[in-house]
């Protein structure tokens, strides 16, 4: 069979391809251009002048204590909320897999929250911990717990994570609970034989052989978390109390459009494509090569 | 070394299914026992009841004495070969193998001694660090069958093990599974849909059909006195002829002897010969050659009777009704078209009842 479409006209293709094109390019490329071009500028504080200043952004930026706070912050942050969500949920999906009455209504449910958008759940979680609106306020402060996220650094740092994990579970399950259905039966019965009690069938056989989606799910996650929680933090904490939750993305915001520092805003963007870049490299190097195991 | 007893062993499913309607089967130590059957007729549940796969929910499995109902089939001390070989990939040949000794919590030392033992029985001594994916199917369905003999089970269970082979693996490989066995000495069971394997691996053949046992016995016991018409077409390839004893053509031949209250008559391929005469209450046939196959050393004649019958029994491979099969030596060929007389000796007539259930002794 013919692989190769066969153009009559040279200028077919190239007319078919346009319309992706100019999307990409107008909408992803003169964006990004913009960007580095802004980052090498910087402009008074009545935007009535601006100048080219070479690297002075990214050199700035780089003796900036804040900034490096910020890097940490985030790396915490994507840290904790892969390594949560992930967890639990794979525990979910473990869960979910086994034959249960009603295991379709489970799985249904479970992956309800992937469809609820990130400020929304942001002021759904901040429904439940508002410190005086709050529902579970109430029962964390009768346990005792002087439960304020608005004055507390860490707590709002735990409630970001908190929110941004539970979001971030129902994707996980759904292809936890995929990769979990795309172990043959015989190789879980095959260990059942040969003697492997069930947690240990877990870890020396599922947890294996589902390494490759853990991976790819890891990668996704921390993409996530890093530049996807963005209205989550928005909605919940505004990056305070202090800075005490602003991640690079959020600090990109309140730097450019708050502090109206356009130059270092557009230098710590470009710092960020850089970064999603690497991600995305990293990702596709492994997803090619297809088993890790 | 153990005796597998099932005891009126019955598998009904939640939705009220009944897969397995009661089946006695008693396979002694060292034993090769055979369950033989059609898609669908429950064997390999059967087989999954007594890995401990599949819950019972009647009757008893008894394994060595001890009965094995409730218990987990890491404690039954059996050994599965399944029929995709069930490897798992992550691990290398050796591991796999080791996989279950170590969680048995046997030394290291010992596991080496096992599975490079069993390694070079199964000639595998070369690949014992590859991965399942590098291997051929042939050779993981030895290290499949090395997994199960490392651990020098009481029993061991197939489940279909050569399905995926080609043929002439297939064919190696069964002969390989025999002597591994008889040289073990372990009992096995052993499930297949194929006839010829059956006949050749096993020492008791259990044929089943809907859930239920057909026949057991000796397999040459079984080709040469099938219980029913079921086992009389599944059994031998290729099929039986089976007919109905309703056209006086067939009456006449059979009157006289206890044959009269035979249904179906059946008469092996192989049992006809091209002749005139007619045996002494014996069965004679004109044929008209429909087809012929010739394979070498013997040639299949498919004729067709002048007078049709109704279809007799529905059984598997079952002819269409009128059609006969006869197998001559390879060195005769009869035209197509051409009109034959075909004959069977009295002792060799299978004579059932009429649904087909029932065998009539002559």
């Amino acid at each position: 069979m013919q692989k190769q479409a066969i153009f009559q006209s040279k200028l077919l293709p190239y007319a078919l391809v346009a319309p992706q094109l100019a999307i990409v390019l107008i909408f992803f490329y003169w964006p990004a251009l913009q960007a580095v071009i802004q980052s090498f500028l910087l402009q008074d504080a009545f935007g009535l002048s601006t100048s080219f200043v070479w690297f002075d952004n990214y050199l700035e930026l780089f003796r900036e204590r804040a900034y490096f706070e910020a890097i940490l912050r985030t790396f915490f942050f994507s840290f904790a909320i892969a390594v949560s969500s992930l967890s639990f949920a794979l525990l979910l999906a473990v869960m979910a897999d086994k034959p249960l009455r009603g295991s379709m209504l489970y799985r249904t449910l479970l992956i309800w929250p992937y469809a609820v958008a990130p400020p929304v759940v942001g002021v759904l979680w901040i429904f439940m911990l508002h410190p005086s609106l709050g529902v579970l306020s109430r029962y964390l402060r009768a346990l005792g717990i002087d439960w304020n996220p608005l004055l507390d650094g860490d707590q709002a740092a735990a409630l970001i994570i908190l929110a941004a994990a539970w979001k971030q579970i129902s994707y996980n399950f759904l292809f936890f609970l995929a990769g979990l259905q795309s172990i043959p039966r015989s190789v879980i019965e095959a260990a059942a034989i040969d003697g492997a009690r069930p947690m240990r069938r877990f870890w020396t056989v599922i947890f294996p052989l589902l390494s490759p989606t853990i991976f790819f799910l890891l990668v996704v996650n921390i993409v996530y978390a890093f530049f996807d929680t963005f209205g989550i933090i928005d909605t919940m904490t505004r990056g305070g109390p202090g800075k005490s939750t602003e991640t690079l993305v959020y600090k990109v915001y309140t730097d450019g459009l708050l502090g109206g520092n356009l130059g270092s805003s557009a230098a710590q963007s470009v710092i960020l494509m850089i970064m999603v870049i690497v991600l995305t490299g990293i990702q596709f190097r492994f997803v090619e090569r297809k088993v890790t195991y | 070394m153990a005796n597998v007893t099932l005891r009126s062993v019955r598998k009904t499913y939640p939705g009220g299914f009944e897969a397995i309607k009661g089946v006695d089967v008693d396979v002694g130590d060292g034993q090769f026992c055979v369950l033989v059957g059609p898609s669908g007729c429950g064997k390999s549940t059967l087989l999954r009841m007594v890995a401990g796969l599949e819950t019972v929910t009647g009757g008893e499995i008894d394994i060595g004495g001890r009965v094995v109902n409730g218990i987990e089939p890491a404690d039954r001390d059996i050994a599965m070969v399944f029929q995709n070989y069930a490897l798992y990939p992550h691990m290398s040949v050796y591991n796999n193998m080791a996989y279950g000794l170590r969680n048995r919590g046997m030394a290291e030392a010992e596991i080496k001694t096992r599975v490079e033992e069993a390694a070079r029985v199964l000639e595998l001594s070369a690949m014992l660090e590859r991965k399942p994916r590098q291997l051929s199917g042939g050779q993981r369905q030895r290290v499949a069958m090395g997994r199960a003999i490392v651990r020098q089970p009481k029993v061991f269970l197939f489940d279909e093990p050569l399905s995926n082979l080609d043929a002439k693996l297939r064919i190696a490989m069964r002969v390989e599974i025999r002597k591994l066995q008889r040289r073990l000495n372990t009992t096995s069971i052993y499930v297949t849909h194929d006839q010829l394997e059956a006949m050749t691996l096993a020492d008791i053949l259990v044929v089943m059909n809907g859930g239920q046992v057909e026949q057991v016995g000796n397999p040459l016991e079984i080709y040469e006195k099938p219980a029913t018409t079921f086992v009389a077409s599944f059994i031998g390839a290729p099929p039986m002829n089976l007919m109905s004893t309703r056209p006086e053509e067939i009456r006449s031949q059979l009157a006289g002897s206890n044959a009269a209250d035979a249904g179906i008559v059946g008469i092996r391929p192989e049992d006809f010969v091209i002749t005139d005469e007619t045996p002494a209450g014996g069965v004679a046939l004109p044929l008209t050659v429909e087809a012929i196959e010739r394979v070498g050393a013997e040639t299949f004649v498919y004729g067709s009777r002048e007078q049709e019958d109704q279809r007799v029994a529905a059984t598997p491979g079952e002819l269409p009704p009128g059609e006969v099969i006869v197998r001559i030596p390879g060195t005769q060929a009869p035209a197509i078209g051409a009109r034959i007389r075909v004959a069977a000796v009295r002792a060799k007539l299978h004579l059932f009842s009429g649904d087909g259930r029932k065998r009539i002794e002559t």
